[in-house]
């Protein structure tokens, strides 16, 4: 997997064609890497981004521009691959199962989400980062057409299922190769994110969610996190929950104060550590 | 209890067994006529509603005809079961009740046991109470849900004689009075003989109590209907024909039906209360809610009073009106605090001292409207506006509890339209003419509880449960297509997609009875039994210096917290704090010193301004001759108000245009309260915005709503403008996506049980919480199931509720054709207070007081030029 297709400007098509265009247009500084290890409460200036096509939001992580989508995915536009954390399917029977008779729709909703991300960028690869079935006994319970949409997403392209905790096997029936971690221009996509220090690595897993206060409310959102040394994404899944970026589970995993890209209604939003509230 | 209105003597040698005429003998007193006439009502075992006054002696009179019978029962060798259940809306009525009924017991030296079961009761009793039942159990609506949902139900209520419901007025028109009659109805079914009892306070219109609390039967439904039932499985429709029959037989075994079965019974009505309202001469403030100019006549009043309860209506006008009395207290006269925020240890306190006469006053806030009996309160204050006349009366049935001495009362404006607002709930009760709850319908998602709650209990025929519903009061009219959906509800989460067969909560035995599936559903069903919903409270602690939290001083509602930062300093408790930090579900505090510190606003009052009232006000409005009882400075008002704009009559509303600063004002007067004029103005805004006049912002109060916008609106056709098609899309449309569908959809989906109450966010992700709302749930089952039935029953809640849509529509049908249409120049009279609330923050004191001060004095002075 080291794709070495054509590395900028990172455009994907935007059906709704909504704002965006004039990169580099929100933060002066450069993407700077290689910063020494201070705590995120410490000094150090912001990961920089720019607003990209579709409300999403263009940083760098370890020198590789991607771009943070709307919907929660991450496009890594010059290995032409799209990546999806924690789709938590049939996270619903799950949990009917136990006599919680949730409402049965949150594959058919995810997937629904993540057939519109394909079709809008055409990915050459689709990596799904981890915790893609709720539980081991998930892909048994997977609807039939639900199932043939999973393997349709395989077609013309790789379909790489990178395992995590809840589904540490891969699926079983279901098509496409199972990793443990895979590296992307430079990148380490894997579902867990590893302590210390870790530049270059894309994780899920912890379900970044950030809440914003002002006078009028406050709004909480789940997020991408980035430092511009890794990038932790959001949880995709329908009903995949968020826990607040400061909460411990977070400390040490950024040597600067973070960047939260937060999923407003048609934009990543992006929001400076010092204006996020705990929960 | 003590001389008023004595029964003749030879009823009560008839009616009460010797040791209780030596009982009454023996404490001076005679018994009282209604004392005796529920006796008579139990000989002849019919149901009953009394009615009387607080203080009446009405407890005893529910009592006594258990007592009766209890004591004349011969000896059995073998344990018996419960003879009666009572049950209080709180959990502190229920002790003081046992107390209070077990010095007769004692005193008569009756062999009958009488034992309260709430929350608190310690497991042990529990279990022994489970084991071998007192006679007489004192409980609360929860506990008797639990009760219900019992295995061995049906054997525990075997021998129950008598039900009796106290503070009925309190818990009918409510979710909890929806599921305490469906609980009502399955009693009956295990104890056919049972008799129902409904003691009340005074009401406006006992039927609709009777209604609620009587037995109602049905003739077996057509045929037709019942073979038509898609969803849930279809052979049983051969095996049901017996329980039919059964079922019916026996509600028709009953002489008459619903309401007209039960007797009413009223007590004396007891000396008519005497209510002042404060005039403030000269000083009635045009806008605000504290009341802050009337605090030294409100000190004065409970200065001269014994002890005087202070009632106010947000926890916010509690702290605020405590501070206030305090920096007034120079006698330093024993003023104590007490509402729903603070610990239950410190309101337990308050409550002990007040009891035993330490205290001269009690600031509170609804927390104290119904429940324990403290005999020398001789003044109830009601600080700023009343809402509605029933609320008044049982607030004003809280001083002097003594038949023969009127309660006295004094009625505390805030403001000018408070000050109509309160001179007409005094004459309504004055005139003793109340303001009647609507027949509330059964909620579908307390109806889902309780269908749960008969599977856990014992297997249940479909059919035969149907009815058994039906001849509760609020479900008498439920059809049984609703009543399928709810049971499939039940089973598997009444999805189109038919996933969750094999997950089954209650399955289909081989002889067509449904029963709960297994022991672990059973016992989550039990653990989250009832229908109050609370909102996420978070536990105010003092930081200890390591800023560890440290004593609990209360709880607030999350949402409180989102005007505060750290460092901030605040009023709770009535004391002054500063906010050092929030972790997890606690807010720690640390004691601090501030002059001027915030005061969060502790939401805004739970009670719209009753429809009845809101009448009485406009009617009071456009009585010119009526505006004698009035202040001098409201009068000049009103007069000003109809020399500059207009006074319409009671059945018109005032709708005013004009032009302010760089911006153009639409005002108008419905009077229905603040959630439906929000509502309102939320749909006219969008209105205007496709009629491009460019709304900017809008404010409500109970009294009117006000719009501006950047073009006039002088030229609109107001009757387009308010027709009722409102009601249909761009409510739909805007309901939709609104919090407050959200917010009723977590109630409905925990009642219901489709999420167990401490659900949301259990989640652990490397040890910690993960919220998991229930917002994503709603969004989902929108996209997918947009009928379905929980969606309805959140409809119907916000509907009723949050955004009070129905009064809303009988307030358009109301105005069609009658709006007064006044376009001015500058701002009118009455529009001043409603225009004060813009951009208003609670904090009094200080830098903003200073700039409302002088906007007021502008906007005075501009209205009165």
């Amino acid at each position: 997997m080291n794709r070495t297709a054509k590395m900028l400007p990172p455009r994907g098509s935007c059906p709704e064609g909504t704002e965006g265009g004039s990169a580099q247009n929100a933060a002066a500084a450069p993407p700077s890497v290689g910063c020494a290890d201070t705590s995120p409460r410490g000094g150090g200036s912001p990961p920089a981004f720019a607003i990209g096509p579709c409300g999403g939001l263009e940083v760098a992580v370890r020198g590789t521009p991607v771009m943070l989508r709307t919907s929660g995915a991450l496009w890594i536009e010059a290995a032409r691959t799209l990546v999806v954390a924690d789709l938590h399917l049939e996270k619903g029977s799950a949990y009917a199962s136990r006599g919680q008779m949730l409402p049965p729709y949150d594959t058919r909703e995810t997937l629904g989400r993540l057939e519109a991300e394909a079709a809008a960028l055409s990915p050459d690869a689709v990596v799904l980062l981890g915790d893609t079935f709720h539980d081991r006994k998930s892909e048994d319970r997977l609807a039939q057409d639900d199932a043939a949409r999973l393997a349709a997403l395989a077609q013309g392209r790789r379909l790489v299922w990178v395992v995590g905790n809840h589904d540490a096997d891969g699926p079983r029936a279901l098509p496409g190769e199972t990793v443990d971690e895979i590296a992307v221009m430079g990148l380490t996509l894997r579902h867990e994110p590893q302590p210390g220090p870790q530049p270059g690595e894309v994780a899920g897993h912890l379900h970044p969610a950030a809440r914003v206060r002002a006078p009028r409310g406050t709004v909480r959102r789940r997020c991408f996190v980035t430092d511009a040394e890794r990038l932790i994404l959001p949880a995709f899944g329908a009903y995949a929950g968020g826990l607040n970026v400061l909460d411990p589970a977070f400390a040490g995993l950024f040597v600067r104060p973070p960047l939260a890209g937060a999923l407003a209604a048609n934009r990543v939003r992006a929001i400076g550590w010092r204006q996020l509230a705990g929960d | 209890m003590a001389d008023a209105a004595p029964a003749p003597a030879d009823l009560a040698a008839d009616l009460l067994p010797p040791r209780f005429r030596e009982w009454f003998a023996g404490r001076g007193w005679s018994p009282r006529a209604h004392q005796l006439e529920m006796v008579a009502r139990a000989r002849a075992g019919r149901d009953a509603l009394l009615i009387a006054p607080t203080g009446g002696g009405k407890t005893l009179a529910g009592f006594l005809p258990s007592l009766i019978e209890l004591s004349e029962r011969p000896p059995a060798n073998t344990p018996r079961g419960l003879h009666t259940i009572y049950i209080s809306p709180l959990k502190a009525l229920a002790v003081d009740v046992e107390r209070n009924l077990n010095a007769p017991i004692a005193e008569m030296g009756l062999p009958i046991v009488a034992e309260s079961r709430t929350g608190d009761t310690g497991v042990s009793r529990r279990q022994r109470q489970r084991v071998k039942p007192p006679d007489i159990l004192l409980t609360t609506p929860e506990q008797l849900a639990l009760l219900c949902a019992w295995e061995g139900a049906r054997l525990y209520f075997e021998d129950l004689r008598c039900v009796i419901l106290d503070e009925i007025h309190t818990l009918h028109a409510s979710k909890r009075g929806d599921l305490l009659a469906l609980d009502l109805a399955r009693l009956q079914q295990l104890a056919p003989s049972m008799r129902r009892v409904g003691l009340s306070a005074t009401v406006d219109d006992p039927e609709v109590i009777k209604a609620w609390m009587g037995r109602h039967g049905h003739g077996t439904p057509p045929p037709a209907l019942r073979a038509t039932s898609p969803a849930i499985a279809g052979e049983e429709r051969g095996t049901s024909s017996s329980p039919v029959a059964k079922t019916t037989g026996e509600v028709a075994a009953q002489p008459t039906e619903g309401a007209a079965a039960i007797d009413l019974v009223r007590g004396p009505p007891g000396a008519e209360p005497v209510v002042d309202v404060l005039l403030s001469e000269g000083v009635v403030p045009w806008a605000g809610h504290t009341a802050q100019h009337a605090m030294a006549e409100v000190y004065e009043a409970i200065r001269k009073a014994r002890i005087a309860l202070v009632f106010v209506n947000t926890r916010f006008q509690a702290e605020f009106a405590f501070q206030e009395l305090w920096r007034l207290n120079e006698d330093g006269l024993p003023i104590a605090l007490h509402h729903g925020s603070l610990a239950a240890e410190q309101r337990r306190k308050v409550e002990a001292a007040m009891a035993k006469g330490q205290l001269r006053a009690v600031v509170c806030t609804s927390t104290l409207d119904l429940g324990i009996d403290w005999g020398d309160v001789d003044l109830v204050i009601q600080l700023a506006s009343p809402k509605g006349a029933s609320r008044m009366v049982q607030r004003i049935g809280r001083a002097n509890h003594r038949l023969d001495e009127p309660s006295r009362a004094l009625f505390v404006p805030a403001n000018r339209f408070e000050m109509l607002e309160c001179q007409a709930a005094r004459e309504a009760i004055a005139e003793n003419k109340l303001d009647g709850d609507p027949p509330r319908v059964g909620a579908l998602d307390v109806l889902a509880q309780h269908v749960m709650g008969c599977a856990v209990s014992e297997p249940f025929d479909m059919l035969a449960l149907y009815d058994e519903v039906r001849s509760a009061g609020p479900y008498r009219d439920l059809i049984w297509e609703d009543f399928e959906q709810v049971v499939d509800f039940v089973s598997t989460g009444g999805y189109a997609l038919k996933t969750y067969d094999r997950f089954r909560r209650i399955v289909r035995l081989s002889d067509g009875h449904w029963k709960v599936r297994d022991l672990n559903v059973a016992q989550r069903h039990r653990l989250n039994v009832g229908a109050i919903v609370s909102p996420a409270m978070l536990a105010v602690r003092i930081a200890s210096r390591r800023g560890q939290p440290g004593r609990k001083l209360g709880e607030i509602e999350e949402g409180m917290l989102e005007m505060l930062d750290p460092g901030d300093t605040f009023i709770f408790g009535g004391q002054t704090w500063a906010l050092v930090g929030i972790t997890n579900m606690d807010v720690l505090v640390r004691p601090a010193v501030d002059k001027d510190p915030k005061m969060p606003s502790w939401g805004s009052s739970k009670f719209a301004l009753s429809t009845y009232l809101a009448k009485r006000v406009r009617q009071l409005m456009f009585d010119e001759a009526h505006w004698r009882v009035l202040p001098d400075d409201v009068r000049e008002w009103l007069e000003l108000q109809k020399d500059r704009s207009l006074i319409v009559a009671e059945d018109e509303m005032l709708l005013e245009t004009f032009p302010k600063g760089s911006r153009n004002f639409l005002v108008c007067y419905p009077f229905e309260g603040r959630l439906a004029h929000t509502t309102l103005a939320m749909l006219l805004t969008r209105r205007l915005e496709r009629l491009d006049v460019g709304p900017l912002g809008f404010v409500c109060n109970d009294y009117a709503m006000a719009i501006w916008s950047l073009e006039p609106m002088d030229g609109l056709d107001f009757d387009e403008l308010f027709a009722e098609d409102m009601l249909g899309d761009d409510l739909e449309s805007w309901l939709q996506e609104s919090f407050m569908m959200k917010r009723a959809f977590k109630g409905c989906a925990i009642i219901s049980g489709l999420i167990e109450k401490r659900f949301p966010g259990q989640e652990q992700k490397t040890g910690r919480q993960i919220t998991f709302s229930t917002d994503l749930i709603y969004d989902v089952l929108r996209r997918h199931q947009p009928d379905h039935l929980l969606l309805r029953c959140a409809r119907a809640d916000a509907a009723t509720g949050l955004i009070d849509v129905a009064r809303l529509g009988e307030m358009l049908t109301r105005i069609k054709g009658r709006i007064r249409h006044s376009a001015l120049d500058h701002l009118s009279p009455f529009s001043v207070p409603i225009l004060l609330e813009i951009g208003k923050e609670t904090s009094p004191g200080g830098a903003r007081e200073r700039i409302l001060a002088e906007a007021e004095a502008d906007l005075i002075a501009e209205a009165s030029r």
